[in-house]
């Protein structure tokens, strides 16, 4: 199993203690197209931020690639985040300092396994792949919101991530965005098997995923 | 750890934000140079004041004190031995000014081998007579070459040329302040009439400034042979024997083991001028807290400008964290923006300091006081630009330290979600 979430609970302290995940357990197999939805403040983003280590303020366990996370230091955990997971964003969250190519091949750096001019060859790979290789020197604030939001998913991609993990992902973008950004997540998962974890609201993008998990006041209802 | 990538990361950040980031330079090299014009321009000074007076000290002066004779009789009577004596109205004894044997001691002392140099002295007090009036004063009989050797003696003899001392027979160097008083010019005789009611006289071949504007008004110099001569005492008649150590500090055994030896009194250069170590020191520490103090204030600049920066760039710090940077990765992103403001502050606070010091040593500076300089001394020491350096990198670390472990703790989920 790749991604497995055992017991999890978590409350809110502030002001007062208000449950927000209660008993989640869910498994990912590995290679799976997988969508979260549910209503506003049902959990469902607050499931996948402790999924994707970020958040390590709940009760449970989880488990990525047959290693056990809960208990793990931050930088530990920040390992994790830069080898096996893959993040693509509401609001895209590139590097406005850095250009198209230096924000896909940053998170390959600090990870440190192949030189820079391989990475630079993967990037831009990557960048070709999703369409974007003729803006690879631009700088990141030059972009459109669909986009920046195709750099993200090259920049999620850029370290072969287990599994890749998308927070609204076309939750900014208009219909047709929409389609170029579904279209790939879609590519990804059937030519390359890549395991992809998607928290949406859309109806119509979780209905074409693989696998719906469906919440609802903290509880996976199905 | 991947520092190249820290460094890469570093820099495109305070690129980013280039006119704070040169803000923030430019307060530290504000600090910098301020610290180095001030301790250079403070201890040139020191130095200057110190070599007023301690250069021309002797490290150890051997003279005999008036004062009573330490074993009175009744201490010497074996009946009285026990008890405590008080004896009233005792006066000095006759032993005079002179040191005994002086040609002895010279020679005992030019045998050892801490000494650097000997010059003997004696002072006679006489009155100048100026038509009706008397000006009391007092005249130096010196070794005019020891003198000149040891004491930089030459150095402050302003008008006039200080070997004529020993030249012209009958000849005297008056200080300024003297000379002006008798209305005396050079190649003028003026007329000296010595506590006994000898008179002679004398002639002005030199003028001395010492700095010391008290002094000038009373002393003056002749050759010890003259002034012997003016009082009517023999060639070893010798009232000061000062000696130049090779080592200074050494000065107070030496001393205590001279008063021994030759049974005179002895004083050495720490006990007679305590007081300008103590003003030296003084000074220095004032300079030091000022510079420091500038310093600081520098590094609260740092630290304000780090935490707008990070305030500023949280979603970049979050997305740092998100892809896998860890929370002491990003420290130390901050912590080298920080020290590169340090070092960049700091090295072109260090050149510019020294050129405002280039700029302070040459302002003209004359004064009556101080003959020998003629712009605003300045001490070049190496010391001060590495005490600079040292201090900008330790407060620009501290100062980015704070904001760092501020960035290092934020919490991506907060801001990813908090948009």
């Amino acid at each position: 199993m790749l991604l497995e979430a055992k017991h999890i609970n978590k409350s809110f302290h502030d002001p007062v203690t208000v449950p927000i995940l209660k008993d989640v357990s869910i498994e990912i197999p590995q290679g799976q197209f997988t969508s979260i939805v549910g209503k506003s403040g049902c959990g469902k983003s607050t499931l996948l931020y402790i999924l994707s280590t970020m958040d390590t303020d709940y009760e449970g366990e989880l488990w990525i690639d047959g290693t056990k996370l809960t208990g793990k230091t931050e930088a530990e955990l920040a390992r994790v985040r830069n080898e096996k997971i893959g993040f693509v964003f509401q609001f895209h969250y590139l590097l406005n300092e850095f250009s198209v190519l230096q924000n896909v091949m940053l998170p390959g750096l600090k990870l440190g396994k192949i030189s820079p001019q391989e990475l630079e060859h993967r990037a831009i790979g990557h960048l070709r792949k999703l369409g974007m290789d003729d803006k690879a020197l631009k700088k990141a604030n030059q972009l459109s919101g669909g986009e920046k939001q195709r750099v993200a998913i090259a920049r999620a991609l850029i370290n072969d991530p287990l599994i890749i993990m998308g927070d609204e992902p076309t939750g900014n973008l208009d219909k047709k965005n929409t389609e170029v950004v579904f279209d790939i997540f879609r590519q990804l998962s059937e030519e390359y098997k890549q395991s992809l974890l998607i928290v949406t609201h859309d109806p119509n993008f979780a209905g074409r995923t693989q696998r719906i998990i469906e919440m609802e006041d903290g509880r996976v209802i199905q | 750890m991947n520092y190249p990538l820290i460094w890469n990361i570093a820099q495109s950040l305070s690129l980013a934000r280039w006119k704070q980031t040169l803000v923030a330079a430019v307060g530290v090299m504000f600090s910098i140079t301020m610290f180095i014009a001030l301790l250079g321009f403070m201890n040139g000074l020191n130095d200057l004041l110190d070599s007023l007076v301690l250069n021309r000290t002797p490290h150890v002066r051997l003279f005999n004190e008036i004062k009573a004779n330490e074993n009175q009789p009744i201490l010497l009577d074996n009946r009285y031995q026990k008890y405590h004596n008080f004896i009233r109205s005792i006066k000095p004894n006759g032993k005079n000014a002179q040191i005994a044997n002086s040609a002895a001691i010279i020679s005992t002392l030019k045998k050892d081998k801490r000494v650097l140099g000997i010059s003997p002295k004696m002072i006679a007090q006489v009155f100048f007579n100026v038509g009706e009036t008397d000006v009391t004063g007092v005249v130096n009989g010196i070794d005019v070459e020891a003198e000149a050797r040891l004491f930089s003696f030459s150095d402050y003899v302003t008008e006039g040329s200080y070997i004529d001392l020993k030249n012209i027979p009958n000849s005297i160097i008056l200080g300024k302040g003297l000379a002006d008083k008798m209305l005396a010019n050079i190649g003028d005789v003026v007329q000296v009439t010595t506590a006994k009611g000898d008179r002679f006289p004398l002639k002005v071949v030199g003028y001395f400034q010492s700095g010391l504007g008290e002094i000038d008004k009373v002393q003056s110099y002749t050759s010890l042979k003259t002034a012997q001569k003016l009082i009517g005492q023999s060639n070893a008649y010798v009232t000061d024997i000062q000696i130049k150590l090779h080592d200074l500090n050494m000065a107070p055994s030496v001393s205590k083991e001279y008063a021994q030896i030759f049974s005179t009194d002895a004083e050495d250069i720490q006990t007679a001028n305590a007081q300008f170590e103590t003003g030296s020191s003084l000074r220095s520490l004032i300079s030091y807290a000022v510079g420091i103090t500038l310093l600081i204030v520098a590094g609260f600049g740092i630290y304000n400008i780090l935490n707008m920066l990070i305030y500023e760039k949280m979603d970049t710090i979050a997305i740092l964290k998100a892809t896998g940077f860890s929370g002491s990765d990003v420290k130390k992103i901050f912590i080298t923006i920080a020290i590169s403001i340090g070092i960049l502050g700091g090295c072109t606070g260090l050149f510019f300091g020294f050129l405002l010091s280039l700029l302070i040593d040459n302002v003209p500076f004359k004064t009556a006081a101080l003959p020998t300089i003629s712009t605003y001394p300045v001490n070049y020491d190496l010391k001060y630009y590495l005490i600079g350096i040292t201090f900008s990198l330790i407060t620009t670390y501290l100062a980015g330290l704070f904001p760092a472990r501020k960035a290092s703790k934020i919490d991506p989920v907060d801001i990813i979600r908090g948009k």
